[in-house]
């Protein structure tokens, strides 16, 4: 189908996409990489009355690194700059190991890290794998009635910022402007892995896996957080119990894998049942726990590169 | 309702027209620019037969509005094989060469936008594996071939690509 009518404005200025969203009030949406929301524009499912395009706004894109180590990647960064820069595959480097993983090519050049934080579909990759991270939002609205002129930014941690699906702390006037990535030690290991029945389909699940060690080999820090398995992203409670102060042997990754499983809320449907989900995430968290301790233990998070098992 | 002035270069030539904000940019080229080589199967995303070049990046252009393509340049299947300078509309890309050859296509629905995937990829990656053109394809549905010829073609096109023209 064809979208309803609206009015389009594209800004250059970030305050002025701002004023443009508060002035047209609770009908107007951002549009971002738009592969979301024109989709839901060509069903029918959003009629917003008027559109204020991001593309243009210069503030909103770039990927830096802090002094401190952290990154601060821009509202507008692209699934694929998440592919294909250097800086994340160093320092971020799972989100550049899961970026492939997301939709197809086409839908990676102009699908944006904002964007999937903001739409929060509980099968999107991002939300889950930037909490994992400990990432948190930026976001700026114009002041309003009352307030003086100006810019009203604040910073929420990701934990408090999806809610459920589809359903964020965004307020109407609100727009992400920038997510902090804070550093990554020498002694930690990330790992990313999902299943689909079509490489580029949303997953049927994911996992994705954290691991901090010691000196000796000791775990300081697992953590786990997965795809398409609850109504949003979360932490998987308990999954640090049998692995923390202890080296990680397989034992230990399958008992927290087997809490993983057991914690998980995944909704059934056409593509499997809640049993057939909770065993994929078994796997797929028993797998990732591994990688993600075998890189840690390397000393170091290699994105890209792919090891079996 | 706005109506938008939108200034782009479609396949080397410039074009100017004014759109009503909620033109897709697959219904621009197909419409206003009467370029009907780009497909559209599914105004949604999932099917890839509107794919075009959006400075050299393939996107769907179900999915993006003509009003954003103001100072962008577009590649559709017709400028395809004059896509690194001088548009050549008639000749053929090697691309197009090695899917005549291979028989990659049937109906050729989805052909126009897994061309241009195809060109983007093999920038990319110029002497991919198999695999690696199965994945690359992945977005495009095709309900005639079974894909297998898709593979074949693209394989082939490396080829052809490699000797040079
Ligand atoms: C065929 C297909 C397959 C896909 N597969 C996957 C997949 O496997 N995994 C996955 O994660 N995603 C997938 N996607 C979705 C894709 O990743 C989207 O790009 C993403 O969900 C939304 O980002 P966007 O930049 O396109 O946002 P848009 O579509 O532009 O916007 C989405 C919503 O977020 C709001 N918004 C956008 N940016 C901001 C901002 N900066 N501040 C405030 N609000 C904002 C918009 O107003 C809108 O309500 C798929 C999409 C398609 C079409
Ligand atoms: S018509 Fe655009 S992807 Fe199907
Ligand atoms: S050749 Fe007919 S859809 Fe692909």
């Amino acid at each position: 189908m064809k979208p309803p009518p609206f009015d389009y404005v594209a800004p250059t200025d970030l305050d002025e996409a701002l004023a443009a969203l508060a002035d047209a009030g609770e009908d107007a949406r951002v549009l971002a990489g738009g592969q979301s929301l024109i989709p839901m524009l060509n069903f029918r499912l959003a009629a917003p009355v008027k559109l204020i395009d991001l593309n243009r706004v210069s503030e909103l894109s770039g990927i830096e690194r802090r002094p401190d180590g952290g990154l601060v990647l821009g509202a507008m960064t692209r699934h694929r700059q998440l592919e294909r820069d250097a800086t994340i595959a160093e320092y971020a480097p799972l989100l550049a190991e899961a970026a492939p993983w997301i939709a197809h090519a086409p839908i990676r050049t102009r699908g944006t890290i904002g964007g999937s934080i903001a739409h929060a579909d509980p099968a999107a990759e991002l939300p889950a794998l930037l909490l994992l991270l400990g990432a948190s939002v930026r976001v700026a609205r114009a002041a309003r009635d009352g307030e003086a002129p100006g810019r009203v930014e604040r910073t929420l941690p990701l934990d408090d910022f999806c809610f459920g699906p589809f359903f964020t702390a965004l307020e109407a006037d609100e727009v992400i402007t920038r997510i902090d990535i804070p550093p990554c030690g020498p002694l930690e290991g990330t790992a990313f892995e999902e299943f689909a029945r079509r490489r580029g389909d949303y997953a049927i699940a994911g996992a994705a896996s954290r691991m901090i060690l010691d000196e000796d080999g000791t775990c300081l820090h697992a953590a786990v957080s997965l795809i398409n398995a609850g109504p949003a992203p979360a932490l998987v409670a308990g999954v640090e119990e049998p692995l923390v102060g202890r080296p990680p042997t397989e034992d230990r990754l399958a008992e927290a894998a087997d809490v993983a499983s057991a914690g998980c809320d995944p909704a059934p449907d056409m593509h499997g049942s809640e049993a057939y989900r909770r065993h994929l995430v078994r796997v797929l968290v028993l797998r990732t726990l591994a990688r993600a301790a075998r890189r840690a233990a390397a000393g170091r998070t290699p994105g890209i590169e792919t090891e079996d098992g | 309702m706005n109506e938008i002035r939108v200034a782009a270069r479609i396949n080397g030539e410039d074009i100017s027209r004014t759109v009503e904000p909620r033109m897709l940019l697959s219904d621009f080229l197909r419409g206003p620019a009467g370029l009907t080589g780009t497909h559209v199967g599914c105004e949604h995303g999932v099917c890839g037969a509107c794919t075009v070049l959006l400075d050299g990046e393939p996107v769907r252009s179900c999915l993006m509005l003509a009003a954003q393509i103001d100072g962008c340049a577009v590649t559709t299947v017709e400028g395809l094989a004059g896509v690194a300078g001088e548009p050549d509309v008639g000749a053929l890309h090697p691309i197009q060469r090695a899917f005549h050859e291979t028989h990659a296509l049937q109906c050729g629905f989805c052909t126009p936008g897994i061309l241009l995937s195809v060109a983007a990829f093999l920038e990319e990656t110029p002497r991919p594996t198999r695999d690696e053109v199965r994945e690359a394809i992945s977005g495009h549905l095709c309900r005639c071939t079974g894909y297998h010829n898709i593979v074949e073609g693209v394989v082939r096109a490396a080829e052809l690509l490699a000797e040079g023209p």
